[in-house]
C-alpha cells in the first residue's frame, strides 16, 4: 500500500525585516599593528584600503557577537525572539568541530528550541544563508529565520603572517528574514571552483589562515561582477534599478574593480557601494551584513533600496542575489 | 597584432588605463614597480586585460618575471 506524504505549505517569497550588527570595542589601528609586524599605515591603505579593524578580546566568543547582531535585527524587525522559529549562523571561526553556534545564539536570545544549524561558506556564508532563508520560507519549511554571520578571525590568523594578520578582524552581522506575499528577496547565483580548493585555506597542524593572495585577487576581480551580472538577471530588474552595492569586504582593491565593471555594464553612477572594509577589515561572513547595516545607519542605504550583495571566499566558493533593503 | 612594435602600444594603453600612468611613459626599459610605480595586484589587472587583448595566458607565477615593460612584450611576443 502507498501512502503519500504532506508538503509544508510555503510562501510566495520572503523578505528581510531586520539587521543588526556588532564591531567588537578594540579598535586596532595600522599604525598599531606596525608595532609588532614589519607593515605600515600607506602599505595596507593602498593594497587593501583597511585603515583600522576591530579585534574581539580574548574570552569573546564568535556566539556572544552574533548573539550581540541578532538581538539588535530582532529588535529592528519589531520583534521578539519567540517569533524566530529557525537560526542559522554562518562561521567558518568557531574554535571546535562539534558546536552549534546557532544553538549558542538561540540560547543566549532565550529563542527557544528553533531549527538551529550552521553553514560553512567561508566569506560567501551570509549570502548562502539568505539563499537558505529564503528558500526554507518559499518553501514553508520555516517561518521566520534568524540569519547571522559571526567571525572571530582573529584566532585562525598568525600575527605574526603580515600577509593576513593585516586583513583579517573580527565581528557579527544578523539579519531577520520572514514570509511575503511578493518576492523581495531574489534567486541566488551560486557557484564554486573546483580547482581553486586549495588557493585558501588553514595550515594543519598550526590551524593558521593562509592564502594565494594574487591568485585571488584575479578570480575575484574577474569572475565576481560576472555573479553579480548573473545575479541581477536572475532577479529580473535591471542592473541600472540597483541602488546598493554590497559586496564582501575582503579588499577595498576588489570592490572597486566590481564596481567599475558593473557601472561599465549600466549600473547607475550614484549606485552606492560598500566600503566598510575601511573601518570594519574583512570580517569573512560577517562582512555583508555589517556593511548593509552601517551603510542604513549612515543614511546611504534607505528602506525599500534594491540591494545587490555578494560573497565570495574560501572554497572557494560564491553566492550572490538581489534582496530589498528593510 | 603581430610584432612585437604592436604589442608595446597596446600594453601601454592597459597601463594608462590600470594605473593612470601616461602610455608615452611606457617604454621598454622602464621597470614596472620601480619606475611606474605598479603594484602587485594592478600587475594582476594589466595581465588579465593583457590576456584578453593579445590572447596570451600570463600565469601568477610567470608575472613575478615580469620586471620590465621590455619582458612583457617579449612574454607576450612568445607566448600568444
Ligand atoms: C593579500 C594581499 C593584500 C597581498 O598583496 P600582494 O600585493 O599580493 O602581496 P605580495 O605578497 O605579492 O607582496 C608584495 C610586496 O609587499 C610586501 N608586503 C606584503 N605584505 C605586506 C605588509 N603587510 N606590509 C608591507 N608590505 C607587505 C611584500 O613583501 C612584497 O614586497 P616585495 O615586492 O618588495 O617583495 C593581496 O594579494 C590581496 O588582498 N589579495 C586578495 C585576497 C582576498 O581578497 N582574499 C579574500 C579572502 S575572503
Amino acid at each position: 500500500m502507498s501512502v503519500t506524504l504532506n508538503t509544508a505549505t510555503g510562501r510566495q517569497g520572503s523578505k528581510v525585516v531586520g539587521l543588526g550588527h556588532y564591531r567588537p570595542e578594540r579598535v586596532v589601528s595600522n599604525d598599531e599593528l606596525a608595532k609588532t609586524i614589519d607593515t605600515n599605515d600607506e602599505w595596507i591603505r593602498t593594497r587593501v584600503g583597511i585603515a583600522e579593524r576591530h579585534f574581539a578580546a580574548p574570552d569573546e566568543t564568535v556566539e556572544q557577537m552574533g548573539a550581540k547582531a541578532g538581538e539588535q535585527a530582532i529588535a529592528d524587525a519589531g520583534l521578539r525572539p519567540s517569533d524566530i522559529d529557525t537560526v542559522m549562523v554562518a562561521t567558518c571561526t568557531l574554535p571546535a568541530q562539534i558546536r552549534q553556534a546557532s544553538t549558542k545564539v538561540a540560547s543566549l536570545l532565550g529563542i527557544v528550541s528553533p531549527g538551529s544549524f550552521d553553514i560553512n561558506a567561508a566569506c560567501a556564508g551570509f549570502c548562502y544563508g539568505l539563499a537558505n532563508a529564503n528558500s526554507l520560507i518559499r518553501s514553508g519549511e520555516a517561518g521566520t529565520v534568524l540569519l547571522v554571520g559571526a567571525e572571530k578571525l582573529t584566532d585562525w590568523v598568525d600575527p605574526t603572517d603580515r600577509a593576513n594578520a593585516i586583513i583579517f578582524a573580527d565581528g557579527a552581522g544578523a539579519a531577520v528574514i520572514t514570509g511575503s506575499d511578493t518576492a523581495e528577496v531574489g534567486p541566488v547565483v551560486w557557484g564554486s571552483e573546483i580547482e581553486h580548493t586549495e588557493t585558501i585555506g588553514t595550515t594543519v597542524p598550526e590551524r593558521k589562515i593562509y592564502q594565494e593572495g594574487q591568485t585571488v585577487f584575479r578570480w575575484a576581480t574577474t569572475k565576481i561582477p560576472q555573479l553579480a551580472l548573473d545575479a541581477v538577471a536572475k532577479s529580473g530588474v535591471q542592473l541600472s534599478d540597483i541602488d546598493v552595492l554590497v559586496p564582501h569586504q575582503a579588499n577595498l582593491r576588489i570592490v572597486d574593480a566590481i564596481a567599475r565593471r558593473l557601472r561599465a555594464e549600466g549600473a547607475r553612477e550614484d549606485l552606492r557601494v560598500a566600503d566598510d572594509i575601511v573601518t570594519t577589515g574583512n570580517t569573512s561572513s560577517a562582512s555583508v551584513p555589517i556593511a548593509l547595516d552601517r551603510m542604513r545607519k549612515a543614511g546611504t542605504a534607505r528602506s525599500g533600496d534594491l540591494v545587490l550583495a555578494v560573497g565570495f571566499g574560501a572554497g572557494l566558493t560564491y553566492a550572490g542575489q538581489v534582496f530589498r533593503c528593510p | 597584432m603581430s610584432d612585437n612594435t604592436e604589442i608595446l602600444p597596446g600594453l601601454a594603453e592597459i597601463v594608462e588605463e590600470v594605473a593612470g600612468v601616461p602610455a608615452a611613459d611606457v617604454t621598454g626599459d622602464k621597470s614596472f614597480t620601480d619606475d611606474l610605480d605598479i603594484d602587485s595586484l594592478s600587475m594582476v589587472e594589466i595581465a588579465v586585460q593583457a590576456e584578453d587583448k593579445f590572447g596570451v595566458k600570463i600565469p601568477d607565477d610567470e608575472l613575478a618575471n615580469l620586471k620590465t615593460v621590455q619582458d612583457a612584450v617579449d612574454y607576450i611576443q612568445r607566448n600568444k
